[in-house]
């Protein structure tokens, strides 16, 4: 037997986890949900547009109203149960506290600069100021999403819900609205990954290379 | 043996990205919108599997919206300067073709789990106590209206032909081959009105004539028009549009 067919001892890990396995979970779950929600609301929103535009058909799920409703409340069952496993999980385990705070009015400017200016660097598994206002954001508008949803669905059973929108008319509004910024999000969130790809394959391994920390720990140890 | 062979890696050193290899293949076909658009098809009308899981969730809807249901829970009311004109029409016909009932020759029959099954003529109907609301009419196409109704409490009317209030559903068939059902708590809430007046005239064609449900906690389409026939069973009777795929509760 030659040495190369001999089995290895076991390596040290050169990777380390960056995504929990909750958060990569709930991140897959959560974009298979949300692209039923968003699908099947688009055929809905066909039904009696509430602006002057349609939605492409091919946007759409469920093929007539009845079969996009079917889809809009079956998927809202995975969407909500998926979503409060998330926020238990990130307000329990300190993930939003330690990956989306702090957040400081300078940090976003230079940042936001940075980004604008294409200058912004990446490391693995901290979220510049850009990223934590985009999350903290699409956090929020996930909750206003649902409670609108809620009380279109229920107008009557919710009706001081449907008050705090003021009105059923408004509160469908701001379910369109609460949408249409999600879908926002999601473009740039996808733009993202397309200019920087490596971002991809830790968010399903949910590991990435050690290297990659090395700038993050030389700050955190001059801080 | 030559320097370059050995420094190929082993299968032992490959074998961990193997599987991230497969792992990512497998998730990118699993959430490709390819693999949704093929979802897309499923509409509730072909029975495959995924339409099959459409059809208990919807099921399960209905369980957990009659456990959310608030049977004196009232809807919010509005002042007559709110009423939406004109109200829209909506049927899954043109208003041309809503049919046109003579209201002397009206009769409305009752059967089912009832003490007394003899029908009803329209004097009859408006000797009953009376009622009248203004309520937001919403339609499972997402719009709305405010419109007010006067007619018959939905209760009073049940008490008078000695309905079994313990039975699941009331169905109703009407004049222009429609049909729904609700629930018994549904039949039973305060606000569910068999309405004779659209507004304070007699409902117009377009709107039911001469009599239909308003149920103000349920969607506008099972909020049927032109009723003929009324019945109570613990047999689920379906619906025009249920028995298609909307949601049979449809409660708001």
């Amino acid at each position: 037997m030659t040495p190369a067919d001999q089995p290895l001892p076991p390596q040290p890990v050169r990777r380390r986890i960056i995504h929990p396995l909750l958060v990569r979970a709930t991140h897959w779950i959560n974009a298979f949900a949300m692209v039923c929600m968003v699908m099947s609301g688009w055929a809905i929103y066909n039904a009696s547009p509430l602006f002057g535009f349609d939605f492409p058909r091919w946007a759409t799920l469920g093929g007539w109203l009845g079969g996009a409703i079917a889809w809009h409340l079956a998927a809202m069952w995975l969407l909500v149960a998926n979503g409060l496993i998330y926020l238990c999980y990130g307000l329990s385990a300190g993930h939003f506290r330690r990956h989306f705070l702090p957040l400081r009015l300078r940090d976003l400017l230079r940042d936001i600069k940075d980004a604008l200016t294409f200058k912004l660097a990446h490391q693995a598994g901290v979220y510049n100021a850009v990223q934590r206002l985009m999350y903290i954001v699409v956090l929020l508008l996930g909750v206003l999403v649902v409670a609108s949803g809620l009380s279109i669905w229920k107008p009557v059973q919710l009706d001081s819900l449907v008050d705090l929108f003021g009105g059923y008319d408004t509160a469908r509004r701001v379910h369109f609205a609460a949408m249409a910024g999600i879908v926002a999000f999601v473009a740039v969130h996808l733009a993202l990954v397309l200019i920087v790809p490596s971002t991809l394959l830790p968010m399903l391994t949910g590991r990435a290379p050690r290297h990659s920390r090395k700038n993050a720990s030389e700050q955190e140890q001059q801080a | 043996m030559s320097e370059k062979k050995k420094n190929l890696p082993k299968n032992s050193e490959l074998q961990p990205e193997l599987v991230q290899l497969q792992r990512r293949l497998f998730l990118r076909s699993g959430l490709s919108l390819g693999a949704l658009s093929l979802l897309s098809g499923c509409n509730l009308q072909d029975g495959d599997q995924v339409d099959k899981v459409l059809w208990a969730m919807s099921r399960w809807n209905d369980r957990v919206q009659g456990m959310l249901f608030r049977p004196n829970h009232l809807a919010p009311t509005y002042p007559a300067s709110m009423i939406t004109k004109p109200f829209p029409f909506n049927a899954f016909y043109d208003a041309d073709s809503a049919p046109e009932i003579d209201g002397d020759t009206y009769t409305l029959e009752v059967s089912g789990l009832v003490r007394n099954k003899s029908s009803w003529n329209l004097a009859q109907l408006r000797a009953l106590p009376q009622t009248s609301q203004i309520t937001r009419h919403i339609c499972i196409e997402g719009w709305s209206a405010i419109g007010q109704w006067g007619g018959v409490p939905f209760r009073t009317f049940l008490a008078h032909i000695g309905a079994d209030t313990t039975a699941r559903y009331v169905g109703f068939k009407c004049a222009d081959r429609y049909y729904s059902s609700i629930d018994m708590a549904t039949a039973l809430h305060p606000q569910t009105m068999l309405a004779l007046d659209f507004g304070t005239a007699p409902l117009p064609t377009e709107y039911g004539y001469p009599l239909k449900l308003r149920v103000p906690t349920k969607l506008g389409f099972k909020n049927p028009k032109h009723i003929a026939a009324i019945f109570v069973t613990n047999e689920n009777p379906g619906g025009y549009w249920e028995d298609q795929g909307y949601n049979w509760f449809s409660g708001s």
